[in-house]
C-alpha cells in the first residue's frame, strides 16, 4: 500500500518517543519487503540512535523514509538533533566510548546493524546520523 | 505501564509485556530489589518473550538488576530472548555474558531450582 510507504516524522523528545520512532521504522521497513530480521535490526539501531538525541541534545527528530538503489528499496533513517555536536567522531565510532554513561554501543552497534552509515556532526552545530538498510534485490 | 511481578513460591517472575520505556526499566529495577527482600525470594525471573527490541540501554539495566540481585542474595534469569532479538544483539555488540538465561519460563524455574539444590549442598558442606 503506497499509504504506508511515506516518510514519517517523529520527534523525540522523551523515552515514548524513541518507541514510536523504532515503531515506525520497522513498519516502513515491513511495508518495503525487509526480512523479519532485518526489522528487528532497524529497530534495534533507529533505538540507539535515539537514545542518543535524548541523552545528549535532549531534543530532536526521526525521519524514516523510503529510498530506491540499483533496483532494490531501502529503509533511510535520517537522526538529527541541534545538540552539543560530537567533539571527536571517530572516537564516537569506537566501541566501549562513552561520554553519557553508557556502554558506548550506541553508534558503532547502530553502524553494524544498517548497511550505510554516516554521521555529520560539529562541536556547537547539531548531529545529523543518516543510515540506510537496503532491502532483497 | 509498570510490569506486572507475580510471586510464586520463593520466586519473583517479571513479564515484560510491552516495549520499556527508560521510565518502566527504572520502576522495574527498584521494585524488583524491593521485593526480593519483602518476600525473602531465592530467585527472579524476567520474561522478555514479548520484547522486539533489546538496545544497550535496556541490556544495561537488566545486566543492573541481575547485579543487585546476586548482592541481595538472590538470582536473576533471563528467560524468552526472541531469535531475531537475539541476533539483533549480538550485531549490536550487547553483552549479557554475566546474566545467566534460559529458553522459556519453565527453563527459567528449573535452572532457579537446580541452583538452589546447589547452595543449600554448598551450605551443608560448610555447616
Amino acid at each position: 500500500m503506497a499509504a504506508s510507504q511515506a516518510e514519517v516524522r517523529v520527534a523525540i523528545a522523551t523515552d515514548d518517543d524513541v518507541v514510536a520512532a523504532r515503531q515506525a521504522g520497522r513498519q516502513l521497513a515491513e511495508s518495503l519487503g525487509l526480512a523479519t530480521t532485518d526489522l528487528t535490526l532497524v529497530a534495534t539501531a533507529i533505538s540507539e540512535v535515539a537514545r542518543n538525541i535524548t541523552a545528549y541534545a535532549g531534543t530532536g527528530e526521526i525521519v524514516v523514509r523510503p529510498v530506491d538503489g540499483r533496483g532494490r528499496r531501502g529503509v533511510q533513517v535520517i537522526a538529527s538533533d541541534e545538540g552539543p555536536g560530537i567533539e571527536d567522531i571517530d572516537r564516537a565510532l569506537q566501541d566501549g566510548f562513552t561520554t553519557g554513561g553508557g556502554l558506548g554501543l550506541g553508534l558503532p552497534g547502530a553502524r553494524r546493524l544498517m548497511d550505510e552509515f554516516a554521521i555529520n556532526s560539529r562541536p556547537g552545530a547539531g548531529t545529523t546520523v543518516t543510515m540506510t538498510k537496503w532491502g532483497p534485490q | 505501564m509498570p510490569v506486572p511481578i507475580l510471586k510464586q513460591g520463593s520466586v519473583l517472575i517479571a513479564s515484560i509485556q510491552r516495549a520499556l520505556t527508560d521510565t518502566d526499566v527504572v520502576l522495574l529495577q527498584e521494585t524488583l530489589i524491593e521485593q526480593v527482600g519483602r518476600y525473602r525470594s531465592r530467585g527472579i525471573v524476567v520474561d522478555v518473550a514479548a520484547i522486539d527490541v533489546m538496545d544497550s540501554f535496556v541490556a544495561r539495566s537488566l545486566r543492573a538488576i541481575a547485579q543487585m540481585t546476586r548482592l541481595r542474595g538472590a538470582e536473576m534469569v533471563l528467560v524468552g530472548i526472541q531469535p531475531e532479538v537475539a541476533f539483533a544483539m549480538v550485531q549490536l555488540g550487547t553483552s549479557l555474558e554475566d546474566v545467566l538465561t534460559a529458553l522459556d519460563l519453565e527453563e527459567g524455574l528449573a535452572l532457579l531450582e537446580s541452583l538452589g539444590g546447589e547452595a543449600e549442598r554448598r551450605g551443608g558442606l560448610a555447616g
